[in-house]
Formats: structure tokens, sequence, C-alpha cells
């Protein structure tokens, strides 16, 4: 009797709801389509570009095709020793980075979401507002800071790499932390106090118990450390001003415009070439980012 | 295997109190069942004997150890979560053997233990399964598992059946009492299920508001229940309450119930009632003790007649509800006796299981 009324309520709505559906498909496809095209218009245009000679670039020709291909800047820049090197100081400023910050972040964030202690609410709010002032507050003063310490122990600090190593966790950190607060305040106390009883202790739990759960959330804090020591742009722009000391994006900057000479074919292949790193880490780490690790942990 | 002892143990969490001291000693081997309503102190204790939670005031002392600041590892104890907690990212085997490899157990000794518990549990083909392949009931074997494996001197258990549908839970019962009857361990088990509290206890602990109500066998929790809240709370259908008045009457006393209905007292009750004559008390009788009229077997068994209002029959009985004073009143009739709603019948009471309860101190005289 309750089955036949159901099965009667769902043939006669299953019209209009198919409707519904197909409508809103369609317009989430819509949309969709308008932030592909718009997203990815840059990247294409840099793409192209960066096939031309400079000769066809200042040609009046189309701008979204190419007539004679080359790879000549894509040789230029691999061959180019300081290319080379903005790419190595890249590439060690963002991996020690993320290095420092998870060395932090992970043991902070396990502390503040799991063990109750005086402020540590506070603490917690407090970590997320530091990520709050922006760096373009901080630049002068951190240059003074850095220009004392100069005066005061003669250690030299301003166009250094490594500098930045030291900075740019300062970023990464409070952000981090914040993130892997949320995902390890969402995996089940009872799993942490299993393994207590088990007879691990805090060390172990973390190793062995919690950072492998917790996985995604400590993957995507990860992908932003790294994101976001990758492409900061202010930082080294006033900290390092040798050829040997700088980083990707202000290398290109600073190397391929020549004061108002743009040499753009190579602009667009260093930027293509520096935004490669990122995409790589990001499609590496996704597969491991499996949201849902957690399930069967409880009742499910 | 060990004693666990409670000595005015007090928890306080910032303004409430959640377990006002409680004094308890479980023996050896036993099995005991914290039991009572929502919020009643229950996880509170036993995650306090776990080193769960900190002892606000009062000693907890197992195996004649006092372990207030002892952390949980060095307790020796294993605990069942209500939500099972099973690692997620290990396999049922590493799950199981967790704790034995952080002990630095020889490898072929956690085998044979983990074979051991898996073979009482009848999980041997799940071991190299991941928690999310099992399904609730092997979850909870799982868990059960994880804490036979380290035979450890208690076993913990924190409402370990209520994730579960009402069919598995009566089966997983009788796999936890026979588990126990095979390793002996001493077990405390948390459930607000009085019907789990029964079957399963060799002693019930009824807890109400943070402190002990009552602690018996279920058979002496059942039959002489020490408070109102006890004698509510255990058994189902519940006891029937009914306000009366304990009268003299010329052959002894009476209950006065309504206009129609005094009840004498049994001859061997009235020494014990006679300092509460005159009073108004609650009148407590079971379901199961008025039943159709039939032959007297004991010498205190009254026959009075009611109007039926509603009739349940549950297969072998029918439950009749009828009103007295007012009040919804239960009896338990045979289901050939021919019970109809809206007619009138004959009851019979045996008298020699009621209670008396002082309405202000709530004590059972
Ligand atoms: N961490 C906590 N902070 C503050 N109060 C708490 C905390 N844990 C429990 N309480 C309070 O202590 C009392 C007892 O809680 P407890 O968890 O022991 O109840 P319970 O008997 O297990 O109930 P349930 O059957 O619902 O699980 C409750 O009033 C609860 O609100
Ligand atoms: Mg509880």
């Amino acid at each position: 009797m309750v089955t036949g009324t159901r099965a009667a309520v769902g043939i006669a709505s299953r019209g209009s709801i198919g409707r519904d559906r197909r409508r809103a498909l369609f317009w989430s496809y819509f949309f969709l389509a308008v932030f592909v095209i718009f997203f990815l218009t840059p990247p294409v245009y840099m793409l192209i570009t960066s096939l031309k000679t400079s000769a066809e670039i200042s040609a009046a020709t189309s701008p979204w095709w190419v007539f004679s291909p080359t790879l000549a800047n894509y040789v230029e820049l691999l061959t180019s020793s300081t290319y080379l090197t903005f790419f190595r100081n890249s590439a060690l400023v963002a991996l020690l980075v993320v290095a420092i910050t998870m060395l932090i972040s992970i043991p902070a964030a396990f502390a503040l979401s799991r063990m109750r202690f005086w402020g540590s609410a506070t603490l917690a709010t407090g970590v997320f507002l530091t990520y709050l002032i922006p760096d373009t507050l901080l630049f002068i003063p951190l240059f003074k800071i850095f220009a004392f310490v100069r005066e005061a122990t003669g250690i030299e600090l301003l166009d250094r790499w490594w500098l930045l190593v030291i900075v740019y966790p300062t970023l990464t950190i409070p952000f981090c932390t914040w993130i892997m607060i949320g995902y390890f305040s969402s995996i089940p106390k009872e799993l942490d106090e299993a393994a207590l009883i088990d007879g691990a202790g805090y060390f172990q739990l973390l190793t062995r118990i919690f950072l492998p759960v917790a996985l995604p959330g400590v993957i995507a804090a990860t992908i932003f450390a790294f994101t976001v020591s990758w492409a900061q742009f202010l930082y080294p722009m006033a900290f390092t001003t040798s050829a040997d000391q700088l980083v990707l994006p202000v290398g290109i900057v600073t190397t391929l415009i020549k004061g108002d000479v743009f040499n753009w074919g190579q602009i667009m292949t260093g930027a293509l070439l520096g935004a490669l790193p990122p995409l790589v880490i990001y499609a590496f780490l996704m597969d491991y980012y499996i949201a849902g690790l957690t399930a069967g942990a409880t009742k499910g | 295997m060990a004693r666990v002892t409670l000595r005015k143990v007090v928890k306080r969490y910032d303004e409430t109190l959640a377990v006002r001291g409680i004094d308890l000693d479980i023996l050896d081997k036993e099995f005991v069942v914290l039991v009572g309503p929502s919020g009643c102190g229950k996880s509170t204790t036993l995650r306090m004997i776990a080193g769960l939670e900190d002892i606000t005031d009062g000693e907890i002392i197992i195996d004649g150890e006092t372990v207030n600041d002892v952390p949980p590892k060095d307790r020796d104890i294993a605990m069942v979560f209500q939500n099972y907690a099973l690692y997620p990212h290990m396999t049922v085997y590493e799950n199981m053997s967790f704790g034995l490899r952080l002990r630095r157990a020889p490898k072929e000794e956690i085998r044979t233990r983990v074979q051991d518990a898996a073979a009482i549990l009848g999980i041997g083909e799940l071991l190299e399964r991941k928690p999310k392949q099992l399904s609730g009931g092997q979850r909870q074997r799982v868990a059960m598992g994880r804490a036979i494996v380290r035979d450890p001197k208690v076993f913990l258990f924190d409402e370990p059946l209520s994730n579960l549908d009402a069919k598995l839970r009566v089966q997983m019962r009788t796999e936890i009492k026979r588990v126990h009857q095979k390793v002996r361990t001493t077990t405390i088990y948390v459930t607000h299920d009085q019907i789990e509290a029964m079957t399963l206890a060799d002693r019930v602990v009824v807890m109400n508001g943070g402190v002990i109500e009552q602690v018996g066998t279920p058979d002496e929790l059942y039959h002489a229940p020490a408070t109102r809240f006890v004698a509510e709370f255990i058994g189902s259908p519940a006891m029937n309450l009914v306000p009366c008045h304990l009268v003299e009457t010329s052959s002894g006393l009476g209950l006065h119930l309504d206009d129609n209905l005094v009840l004498p007292v049994p001859a061997d009750r009235i020494r014990r009632y006679q300092p509460y004559a005159g009073k108004s008390l609650l009148f407590g009788l079971r379901p199961e003790y008025m039943v159709e009229r039939r032959v007297h077997t004991g010498p205190h068994q009254f026959d009075f007649e009611v109007l039926l209002e509603v009739i349940e029959p549950m297969g072998m009985d029918t439950f009749v509800h009828f009103l007295v004073n007012g009040m919804d009143v239960c009896a338990r009739v045979n289901a050939s006796a021919g019970a109809r709603a809206g007619q009138r019948f004959t009851l019979c009471a045996d008298l020699d299981h009621l209670h008396l309860i002082e309405h202000d101190s709530g004590k059972v005289l």
C-alpha cells in the first residue's frame, strides 16, 4: 500500500524533476564554460606569444595565431644560466619553506586542535589573525629590521635568497596551521583516545595514527605553502637585488625588461615555464588528496 | 584480570558536577554494567577509569594500584568506543595488533594472539580488510578484537551496541556475553538500555544525576529496587506506580488506591509498614503480578474488577491498560483470557510483590 503510493508519486513527478535537473545542468555547464574561457585566455595567449619571434610579436598580425612557430625563446631561456639560477633559487626557497612550515604547523595544529590548555582557543584565533596582516604593510618595517640587524651584528640578510626562507614562513605558518586545525578537529577524538589506550605516546599518536589519517589536510596545507612561496613577488622584489640571488617572478621582470624594452617572447616563455612546477605538484598531489580517507574510522 | 575500586570519585566540568562522589567495588572477572538516563555521568565515570579524564576528587584503584595520575597507556586497560574508533588507514590485522606492536611484542606472539582473538570473534576472514570495507557489526567485532588481543586487566565498553540495528544489537549482546565467559576479563560496560544491562551484567550499577542509585544483581534490582528511580527505570513495561493512602483496617493495614479499591497489606509486611500508617505513599506493582483471575496459588492474591481501556496483544501475553484514580495502570494477562477493550474484567494481583515508596525521599520502604 505504502510502496504503491510512493511509486505513483515518483512517476507523477519524474517529468518535472527531470526538466529541473536538465535546466540546472545547462546553466552549470554554461557558467563553467564562461569561467574556463575567462581563466584560460591568458595562458593560451602566453603560449601563443612564447612561440613567436620578436619580429612577429611586433608585426601587426593576429595576436591569436602563430605564422612561423619557433622554440627559440625556450631554447634561449633554458640555456641561460641566469634563468636557471632563478629557477634553482625559487625551487630551493619553496621546498625549504614547505619543510619549515610543516615542521612547525603540524605540531602547532595538533596541539591547538587536540590539547585543551589555558588560552588554546584564543591562541588558535590569534594565529589566524596574524595571517590577515598584509605583506604590503610589513615589507618596509621588515626591511628596516634587516638593515638594523646588519648594523647591530654585521650579519648581512638583505640581498640573500635564503632570507626568503626565513620570511615566507611568517605568511605560510599561520594559514597552514589554521587550515590544519580545521581538518584535525574533524577527526574523531576517539581515534586518539583509542591509540592512547593502546599504548601510544603523543609522538607515536601523531606519526602513526594522526598524520596518516589527516594526510588530505596536510597535503592541502603543503600545496598552499608551496604556491605562496613560489609566487610571492613583493618580498623578493624588496629584499633581493643581485641577479644570482633573485627568484623566478622577480628575475623574469628585472632581467627581461631592459628600460622600456620588453622582451615579450621570453617574458611569456619564462612565466609559462615558471607556472609549470605548481601545476605538476597539483596534479601529483591531487591524486593523494582523497577526501573521505577517514571513512570507516567510525560508524560510517 | 583485576579488581577495580572507586572511592568518592568526583568529576567537575567548570560549572557542572558530572559525577558527585561515587563508591564502587568491582570484583575480579566480574561483568558490571553502568546504566542510567542520558547525561547521568556513565561515560564520564568510564573515561575516568580509562584515564581519559582527570579525576576532580577521590581515588581510582586498579589491581591494588592507585591510578589517579597514571596515563591511560600504563593502566593496562582496553576500551571499545561507541563509534568503534578503528584506525581507518590500517587493516583489521594492523588495527588489532597495534597495541602489541607498540609494546614491541615478538612477531610470532602477535600473530597467534590476533588469530586467537579473530577466531573467538569469527573475523578470521577479514584480517586483510580496511575498516571501510566492513559492515557495522563487523567493525564492532574488530573493535572488540582489538581489546581482546591486548589481554588487559580490564575491558571498558561505552555503549558499544548503540550504532547497530535492533536485531544485530541483540546478536552482538549475546556475542559479548559469550566472549566474556571465554576470556573472563573484568568488564565495565556502559549503556542507557536497561534490557542490555539486565541481560549482560553480573551486577548492575544504576546511576542518576551523577550518583549511584543502587548496585545489585539484575534480580535484586528487579525484585527489590531501593528507590523510586530504580523501580521505574528497570523493567519493561515499567512498574505501575499509583498514589495511595496507607490506612488502618479491621484486619490490619490497607492500601487505599481509590474509593472502590482498597488492597489489603500482606500480613508479613504489616510490621514493616506500620510506622507509615495514615501517610500518603506510592504503591508499586509490576504488570506481570496482575493477571487474569485464576485459582489462587498464594495467600496474598487479591481479585478486583476494572474497566479495560486499551488492549495490547504481544503474542503469548496481552498487556491491558486501565485507570486507577486517574492513573494509567498496566497488567499482563494471558492472550486466551478474553480481555477486550471497554469491558469489565477481573484481575488478580499478587500482593507479595508490591512496593511502597515514600513520596519525598523516593525510598522504597
Ligand atoms: N567535556 C565536557 N564539558 C562539560 N560538561 C561535560 C563534558 N562531558 C560531559 N559533560 C557533562 O557531564 C554530564 C555527564 O555526561 P556523560 O557523558 O558522562 O553522560 P552519559 O551518562 O554518558 O550520557 P549519555 O547516555 O548521553 O552518553 C552531562 O551533564 C554532560 O553535559
Ligand atoms: Mg555516554
